[in-house]
């Protein structure tokens, strides 16, 4: 019973340890806060999938009463911690991803023209900006023939995030 | 008919959505790792930067320790008092007569630019033109330039004083730390120097990059051609014996063997002379470093510049009082911090830290209304902090590696509302890809090999951390202890656990073997004939220092030293380091690195012994090529930005 207590304590400590480091990354002054607009990149780093609502639902939870632009490691930390312990968010396997692409290739080509990934991303589920838009067809787009052969483009990105 | 139809389409929409949504969550995640390995990588390049410079304050330290301490008869302080002699006592019309470059004949085979003086705009612009395409200049003409340099800012004031009128915009430019391709390439987007475009260049021109001199030639000519719309501040690194350590020293000797001794001392007397602060329209003030709690622009104005030899803290038989010395001092090293006050600056040894406080008590104090300072490397470029009263610019675009940072300058009106251009150097013109744009790749690699040859240099160090947490000597410990030791060793403060799986690849039940890490590391060690291995560590590690001293010691700047100069060098490190090496063992050392078994070792080729060779890079380098569509291989040679263009032609 004990070994279970001091186990789960050492698991508890682990997580907080991780959740630490990601947070002081960002910690640019030192004092254990960091700017709101980041925490989406930390949580994300740390293995979470949000969508942007849910983002913003865990921000609304950690804000200061009087939001001043910049969230506290106290008040993260909690709250982070919980998610990571639930899994709340659980990756995307690689399959599922294909499948949504294959959703939206109707004529089952094989591959996106430029133009229709771009309606979807920018106008449908929860939007991306121009910029956002932009990046992604960078890394997507065969910049000779204008399209995104889909199939390709996730197993690149997947063999990359380790 | 009409009903199933519709009843289909939404079902559709409704599934695109969905997989819309998927995408979008996917895509924004890894987007967020990869910023957090930028982020990440910026870490790593930066607590070691800074872990450099306190080598170096140490090592500055300990010779002057070592001046105050030991009697003059002491063969150690023999070998290193010369940096500290005060030699101002020829007049300047004896330097004049050493500085003579008019014996130098510029042989008919010479093909690079010529210079007459005075110089005209043109023969700035040829130079400029010439080293673009990657000319160099003759030695006569160096020194001839150099010594127009010296005469000119000797009747220069401190604090150089512009104004904004005839609706002039003055630009800024940070470090450039030898970088010629950014300075280039602000040139292009900008304008060369002239009347109607003046420029204030805030230090640090030199080190690190390899075309210091160069710039330094191009600042130089074009301040003599427009004399009132150039000014030039001086840097922390416009100081000989930073730049021994740092690199510009060696571009120098080794691109100016006859004469380069002299380039140098002549360097050393314009350094000093270099005015320390510009201030424009007396609403903005530029320097270097910043500013502290003692900052009063009246005295500086006052104070004999040229007697601050180098800019280093420590004790020096000086001319000039401690009180001037310092604020001078602070000047060239200060960095600012989020909090109030001023505090001695830690981690570069010089300067301090200041406080919001101190930016609003000091513009007050002389009704100025912004501070721009350089000094510190920034990913865009520039950062603004204070509440927006102190701006840093950053003009060495991938200082770093390629792809670590942007480079940025400053265009002032007489609204003096300061505007930003950013810009990345780049050799290829392809768009930049998501990942370059991250920095992924390249740069981070280049992060973790330096990060892994830390973790190389301090190996004996780690085991023996890592075996206190394995007190049964299972060979095994878990990846929390690993990254408490790993940070109670390197003491950089970077965030193991973050880190991690970029340096661990193998475990065993959530457990690390550490001897097989260290294996697999697979960092070659370097040549085989320094085959010591406890001796091979510690040389590894303090490489950096045994160059730095090697370079003091080599008075006649021949790159070569004595078997004996070697052995003095070792002794020095060892009480310095206070380790113990035997006599023994360094004669044995001796004798393997004298590559030209002539008696002497060249420094230059002793230091090559240590690059160390990884093996890894190209093991990466292989699997990345497998299992990929070919067009969608990205390219791992810089690109072209969406800002600006390849490298621009001249007239």
């Amino acid at each position: 019973m004990a070994e279970d207590r001091e186990n789960a304590e050492a698991i508890i400590s682990e997580v907080h340890k991780k959740i630490s480091d990601a947070f002081d990354v960002f910690d640019h002054e030192r004092n254990k806060t960091v700017d709101v607009r980041e925490i989406g990149t930390i949580i994300r780093s740390l293995g979470c999938f949000p969508t942007e609502g849910e983002l913003q639902e865990f921000i609304t939870e950690i804000e200061e009463e009087e939001a001043t632009g910049y969230i506290r490691f106290e008040r993260f930390l909690p709250t982070m911690t919980k998610l990571l312990m639930e899994r709340k968010f659980r990756p995307i396997p690689e399959d599922l991803l294909l499948q949504a692409f294959e959703v939206l290739d109707q004529e089952k080509k094989g591959h996106l023209g430029t133009e229709e990934l771009t309606k979807y991303m920018t106008q449908d589920g929860e939007p991306f900006t121009q910029e956002e838009m932009e990046e992604m067809l960078s890394a997507a787009a065969d910049p000779d023939k204008n399209v995104i052969f889909y199939k390709d483009f996730v197993s690149m990105l997947t063999v990359d995030d380790k | 008919m009409g009903c199933g139809v519709t009843k289909q389409n939404q079902k559709q929409i409704k599934k695109a959505m969905r997989a819309a949504l998927l995408i979008q969550r996917w895509y924004r995640q890894y987007v967020a790792r990869l910023e957090m390995r930028r982020r990440c990588t910026w870490n790593i390049f930066q607590s070691m930067e800074y872990a450099g410079e306190q080598n170096q304050i140490k090592l500055y330290k300990f010779f002057s320790y070592l001046m105050d301490h030991f009697t003059p008869a002491s063969s150690e302080r023999n070998l290193i008092a010369h940096i500290f002699r005060e030699n101002e006592v020829c007049r300047d019309a004896e330097w004049e007569r050493y500085f003579n470059y008019k014996n130098i004949e510029v042989p008919e085979f010479y093909s690079g630019p010529h210079l007459n003086f005075p110089l005209t705009a043109t023969n700035a612009t040829e130079l400029v033109e010439a080293f673009r395409t990657k000319q160099q200049l003759h030695s006569r003409y160096v020194l001839q330039l150099l010594v127009e340099t010296w005469k000119l800012l000797r009747i220069l004031p401190n604090i150089n004083h512009v104004s904004t009128c005839h609706s002039k915009e003055i630009t800024i430019c940070g470090d450039l730390h030898g970088h010629l391709e950014d300075l280039l390439l602000v040139f292009y987007k900008n304008g060369l120097p002239s009347m109607e475009t003046p420029y204030v260049f805030n230090g640090d021109f030199v080190d690190r990059g390899k075309n210091s001199m160069e710039i330094l030639l191009i600042l130089f000519a074009f301040l003599l051609v427009y004399p009132n719309d150039v000014h030039l501040n001086r840097g922390n690194h416009e100081d000989h014996i930073v730049n021994l350590r740092y690199g510009f020293t060696k571009e120098v000797l080794g691109k100016y063997r006859v004469h380069g001794k002299k380039i140098l001392k002549l360097l050393q007397k314009i350094y000093s002379w270099l005015p320390l602060a510009s201030v424009i329209d007396q609403k903005v003030l530029i320097l270097h470093g910043g500013i502290s709690d003692t900052t009063d622009l009246d005295i500086i104005a006052k104070v004999d510049r040229h007697r601050v030899r180098h800019l280093w803290p420590g004790k020096q038989r000086m001319l000039i009082s401690l009180a001037l010395f310092l604020q001078v001092v602070d000047m060239l090293w200060s960095d600012p911090m989020p909090i109030d006050g001023c505090v001695p600056n830690e981690v570069r040894g010089g300067g301090c830290y200041w406080g919001p406080d101190i930016t609003r008590e000091v513009l007050e104090k002389h009704n100025l209304q912004l501070l721009i300072r350089s000094h510190e490397c920034k990913q865009e470029g520039y950062e603004f902090c204070h509440n927006r009263k102190v701006l840093t610019i950053f003009s060495a675009s991938n200082y770093y590696e390629v792809g670590s940072n942007r480079g940025a300058y400053i265009r002032l009106g007489p609204d003096l509302v300061p505007h930003l251009i950013q810009y990345q150097a780049s050799r290829s013109t392809r768009d930049l890809t998501l990942r370059q744009r991250y920095g992924v790749g390249r740069t981070e690699r280049s992060a973790l090999r330096a990060l892994r040859e830390q973790l190389f240099a301090h190996k004996s160090d780690l085991i023996s951390a890592f075996q206190e947490f394995d007190p049964e000597q299972t060979g095994l410990i878990s990846l929390n202890h690993w990254a408490t030791a790993m940070e109670s060793v390197l003491q950089l403060g970077l965030p193991w656990r973050m880190l991690r799986s970029q340096l661990v690849n193998h475990t065993q039940d959530g457990k690390l073997n550490y001897q097989s890490w260290f294996k697999e590391l697979a960092i070659m060690e370097p040549n085989t004939q320094l085959a010591h291995t406890n001796l091979l560590e510690t040389l590894y590690k303090h490489h950096s220092n045994l160059e730095t001293i090697f370079r003091i010691i080599d008075t006649d700047n021949s790159g070569l030293i004595s078997f004996e100069e070697f052995r003095q060098t070792w002794r020095l490190l060892s009480s310095h380091l206070q380790i113990d090496i035997s006599d023994e063992a360094i004669s044995d050392l001796a004798q393997s690195i004298d590559f030209n078994k002539d008696g002497s070792i060249d420094i230059n080729e002793f230091m090559e012994a240590f690059r160390l060779v990884d093996r890894t890079q190209q093991e990466r380098s292989n699997s990345t090529l497998s299992g990929v569509h070919p067009h969608l291989l990205q390219s791992e040679h810089p690109t072209k930005t969406l800002l600006v263009s390849a490298s621009p032609h001249f007239v």
